[in-house]
């Protein structure tokens, strides 16, 4: 039993969490007797006794579920465990309850946590839709009502959306480059655990007083400033995530600057790594100013200070300038990955190199630079110096013209190929072209100031997010786990159940938000509990294609667990197409290749005849070495 | 395909032009706003049976034959479209927002014989000051001569709250600390509502206020009527607003 405490495991970290919360607790009792302080403190925006072992207890958890050891064991001079690759691959489903540093067991892990929250995050929602079938107040009250979007929001944003797609490039892209894995291992594990802290977290904050936090997911100040003590817990929660996604950006950037196969120049690298590159970009220059914001809030709140109080010299202005400034390249965060999937699955199942390849790479550089350069739009009625409103508007609006390129250029890669639905993946990549274009339009004709005077804050905005969130992002992400499923798991999904999903979800997804524009233009506006009684007809109907949107996705759910466990067998590259990943074994050999691979062409050359992408240890002999060929460059 | 597009497009522009998607049109800035949108719906219409028909199109045209396991052809881009679908979007996008920016300057322009209303929000409760009187304080009403700019002032006492009339199409934070502006003449009398859409606490969804547009003549008389002052606290709020901050737009201009 002692043995068991001693190893990295989930028994040390629990006993780690308890015995760190303790020390945080002890530590303010002390220094609060000793300041002449009583020992607990009450104040809504205080709880110190709360507040500081809940800082502690993650790094207690984390120290002892194992991401630190070695580390730790180099630090203070100690022989470090030599490195036996025990601690590689996934033998049985434990395995993926324990700190690994495959990259493979990684993405997976990442999979199943996020998908864990996106569920919650949808049961959230239909609370939320239950309440708004109908006028008046029947299911929950108001404060409650709050507490569920600005949970569900940030369980979306923050717990599913963005680290999904860290998963899914986990898995996928060191084996698409011809990596043996990424290239900081541990801090990949690190960035893991440190997720479900942050979920935990903000699920934790229903158990505070006076309840989860309910501030939206934007937590504007003062209104977060003063909030309950569930505030808090979203200041540190969103700490977490993105610590967890920065270390990971640095990961990915590291990885895919340094550890490309030979012969893998930044123009033969397929879309899905350019995308995950240019997203890194963002995250790491980016996630820090939404830290910030939460750390002053958070220090507003518990320290007193005066970053955003009025009465006190602070300027409530700047929290949304700060906010938005990670928060607009966020909204890029949440699809630039999404983007890449689509164009390896179009190209795949359309069996046609992807049309304008260069101009697709310089697309996503064009939105990365301009992405920094919009964030005001969201405070054109913010009250802000008028003058800036201008100039953000214009740069909203030509950001969609690298996105348009990237639509058109979708559309190209379809003409001339031989299009194969039978795929739900390909499916869901389609439908995301015109479900994102709308979504795209909407967000033009917000960009538009005196357009979105009218409807800032109303369920126009709901609806232009949940159209790119939900019919761009959403929809990129199921089309991506169809498409790697069988690379994943090593064995197929059920194509019948996922056409009842990709219809059930479409249908769904266009039921649900395309009113919403409607109401939100005539004068319904968001975040309420509550509404005018003539738009109940339009929340009925919004509620009942949502509850739909919602139950169809346990079909894929069973889909997923019941074809991991049962499906047929998946062959190593059951979908005939080009990139590294697919000329391994699905899943693939737990140091994903004996010898690194060679690139040798672009990575969409369908249609020549001979043209490869790369080649594989043992074959190809008849290729020289030296300079790699250029066949269809 | 193009004869599918400019159907399409002609057809989805046309029924959705024919809605009323705004609601009624009461202030000069309405039907202003609502022009934007019509042209905003006209250049999406385009833009989206684009993308559609071309969608439909390959998916008609190019669908592999069952069994056929042959690739398409080996096409791999073609500069002279990659230009034109780079530069007619920013074209397009271009135009927008030189129309924004236009009507922007119109609906924000002052006329020179405006009047100016203080407002004032509170969780979770409107109020609001007038000019010229020293009792000319109304609490959960607002009213305003009909055809005159009335520009707020407002003054948040405690979070984030925001000023919408719909059909005035005119919204504006209350930011506590500073003085926000918003300038708006409306064009119809009768009552309307104002609604608080930044969300401000568990009584956001209910912070409403009722607001009657009337004749000059009618609402002088009202203000006459009126038998409270703008309490000291919120007349405090206002002067410290402006010392400390004063309103961006003003600033800008006074230079
Ligand atoms: C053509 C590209 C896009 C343009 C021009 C655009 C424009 C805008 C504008 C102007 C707003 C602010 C509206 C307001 O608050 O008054 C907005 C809100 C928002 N957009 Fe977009 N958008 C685009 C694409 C996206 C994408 C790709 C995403 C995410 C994947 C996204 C997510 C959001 C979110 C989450 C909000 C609401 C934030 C909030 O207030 O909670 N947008 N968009
Ligand atoms: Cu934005
Ligand atoms: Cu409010």
């Amino acid at each position: 039993m002692v043995a068991a405490f001693q190893r990295p495991g989930w028994y040390r970290a629990a006993l780690g969490a308890v015995i760190a919360a303790a020390l945080g607790f002890g530590l303010v009792v002390v220094l609060r007797e000793i300041s002449g302080l009583s020992a607990f403190q009450s104040e809504q925006t205080g709880y110190p006794q709360v507040i500081v072992p809940l800082i502690m207890a993650p790094f207690g958890f984390l120290l002892g579920i194992g991401c630190f050891d070695y580390w730790l064991r180099w630090a203070f001079g100690l022989p470090t465990i030599p490195e036996d690759h025990s601690s590689h691959g996934a033998h049985s489903w434990k395995d993926y309850f324990k700190v690994n540093t495959d990259h493979k067991v990684i993405g997976i892990q990442y999979i199943c946590t996020t998908f864990v929250f996106f569920f919650i995050g949808g049961l959230a929602a239909m609370l939320i839709r239950a309440e708004l079938a109908q006028p008046g107040t029947q299911i929950v009250g108001a404060g409650t009502f709050n507490s569920l979007f600005s949970v569900h929001a940030a369980l979306m944003i923050f717990l599913f959306v963005i680290p999904v797609f860290a998963g899914i490039a986990n898995y996928v892209l060191p084996l698409m480059i011809g990596a043996p894995d990424m290239a900081f291992p541990r801090l990949n594990a690190l960035s893991f655990w440190m997720l479900p802290i942050a979920g935990l977290l903000f699920l934790g904050s229903f158990l505070a007083p006076g309840g989860a936090f309910d501030a939206g997911w934007t937590g504007y100040a003062p209104l977060s400033t003063g909030a309950p003590l569930g505030q808090s817990f979203f200041n540190l929660g969103v700490q977490f995530a993105g610590a967890s996604s920065i270390a990971t950006a640095l990961n990915f950037l590291v990885t895919i600057i340094t550890m490309r196969a030979p012969g893998m120049t930044f123009w033969r690298m397929p879309l899905l790594v350019w995308a995950n590159l240019s997203t890194s970009l963002l995250v790491v220059a980016a996630t820090p100013f939404i830290a910030g914001a939460q750390f002053m809030v958070f220090f507003d709140r518990i320290l007193h200070t005066n970053f955003f109080q009025f009465g006190a010299g602070g300027d409530v202005i700047s929290y949304q300038h700060i906010f938005w400034f990670y928060s607009h390249p966020a909204v890029y965060i949440m699809i630039l990955p999404g983007f890449g999937i689509i164009s390896e699955v179009i190209s795949t199942h359309a069996r046609k190199p992807i049309f304008g390849y260069r101009l697709m790479a310089l697309a996503l550089i064009g939105i990365i630079v301009l992405s920094y350069s919009v964030w005001a739009h969201h405070m054109f009625v913010a009250g802000m110096f008028s003058w800036l409103r201008v100039p953000m508007m214009l740069t909203t609006l030509l950001i969609a013209v690298p996105t348009g390129i990237k639509i058109f250029s979708w559309l190209g890669t379809l003409y001339f190929g031989k299009i194969h639905t039978k795929s739900t993946a390909m499916l869901f990549a389609l439908a995301f072209i015109v479900t994102f274009t709308i979504g795209g339009i909407s967000g033009v004709m917000l960009g538009m100031v005196p357009f979105d005077i009218h409807v800032s804050d109303t369920y126009f905005i709901v609806a232009h997010i949940h159209f790119v969130l939900f019919g761009g992002s959403v929809f990129t992400i199921f089309a991506g786990i169809y498409h790697w499923f069988p690379k994943m798991t090593g064995r197929m999904y059920d194509e019948k159940l996922g056409r009842v999903h990709f219809w059930g979800t479409l249908i769904g997804t266009w039921g649900t938000f395309i009113p919403m524009h409607w109401i939100g233009m005539d004068g319904m506006p968001r975040r309420v509990a509550d509404y005018a009684a003539q738009f109940g007809n339009w929340n009925l109907l919004i509620s009942c294609f949502a509850f739909m949107l919602g139950a169809v996705q346990l079909v894929f759910l069973y889909n997923m667990i019941v074809s991991w466990r049962f499906g047929p067998k998946a062959e190593a590259n059951p979908w005939r197409a080009n990139s590294i990943e697919w000329l391994v074994s699905s899943p693939p050999p737990i140091y994903n290749f004996d010898e690194i691979p060679r690139v040798v062409g672009g990575p969409y050359e369908f249609g020549i005849p001979g043209a490869q992408h790369a080649i594989m240890a043992g074959e190809g002999a008849e290729v020289p070495t030296g300079e790699p060929s250029v066949v269809g460059t | 395909m193009t004869a599918a597009v400019v159907a399409l497009a002609a057809a989805i522009s046309a029924v959705m032009l024919s809605i009323n998607w705004d609601g009624a049109e009461d202030s000069t800035a309405a039907p202003k706003i609502d022009d934007l949108l019509n042209i905003a719906i006209v250049l999406s219409s385009i833009i989206f049976a684009i993308v559609v028909v071309a969608l439909a199109y390959a998916l008609y045209a190019f669908r592999a034959k069952p069994g056929d396991e042959s690739d398409g052809e080996p096409i791999h881009g073609n500069t002279r479209l990659e230009i034109t679908w780079t530069l007619i979007p920013t074209i397009i996008v271009l135009f927008s927002g030189g129309w924004s920016w236009k009507v922007l300057n119109e609906i924000e322009e002052r006329t020179g014989h405006e009047m100016t209303v203080d407002v004032f929000s509170q969780q979770y409760a409107w109020s609001f000051g007038y000019p010229g009187k020293e009792y000319a304080y109304s609490e959960g009403v607002l009213h305003v001569p009909v055809n005159r700019q009335i520009v707020f002032k407002m003054h948040s006492q405690d979070v984030i709250h925001s000023f919408w009339v719909p059909q005035w199409r005119i919204k504006k934070d209350n930011v506590p600390g500073i003085t926000t502006t918003a300038v708006v003449t409306p064009t119809k009398t009768g009552t309307f509502q104002l609604i608080c859409t930044e969300l401000c606490g568990f009584g956001h969804a209910t912070m409403r206020a009722k607001v009657v547009v009337q004749s000059q003549s009618a609402f002088d008389k009202w203000v006459e009527g009126l038998k409270e002052k703008v309490p000291t606290p919120l007349m405090v709020s206002v002067k410290q607003d402006t010392e400390t901050n004063p309103e961006p737009l003003e600033r800008a201009e006074a230079e």
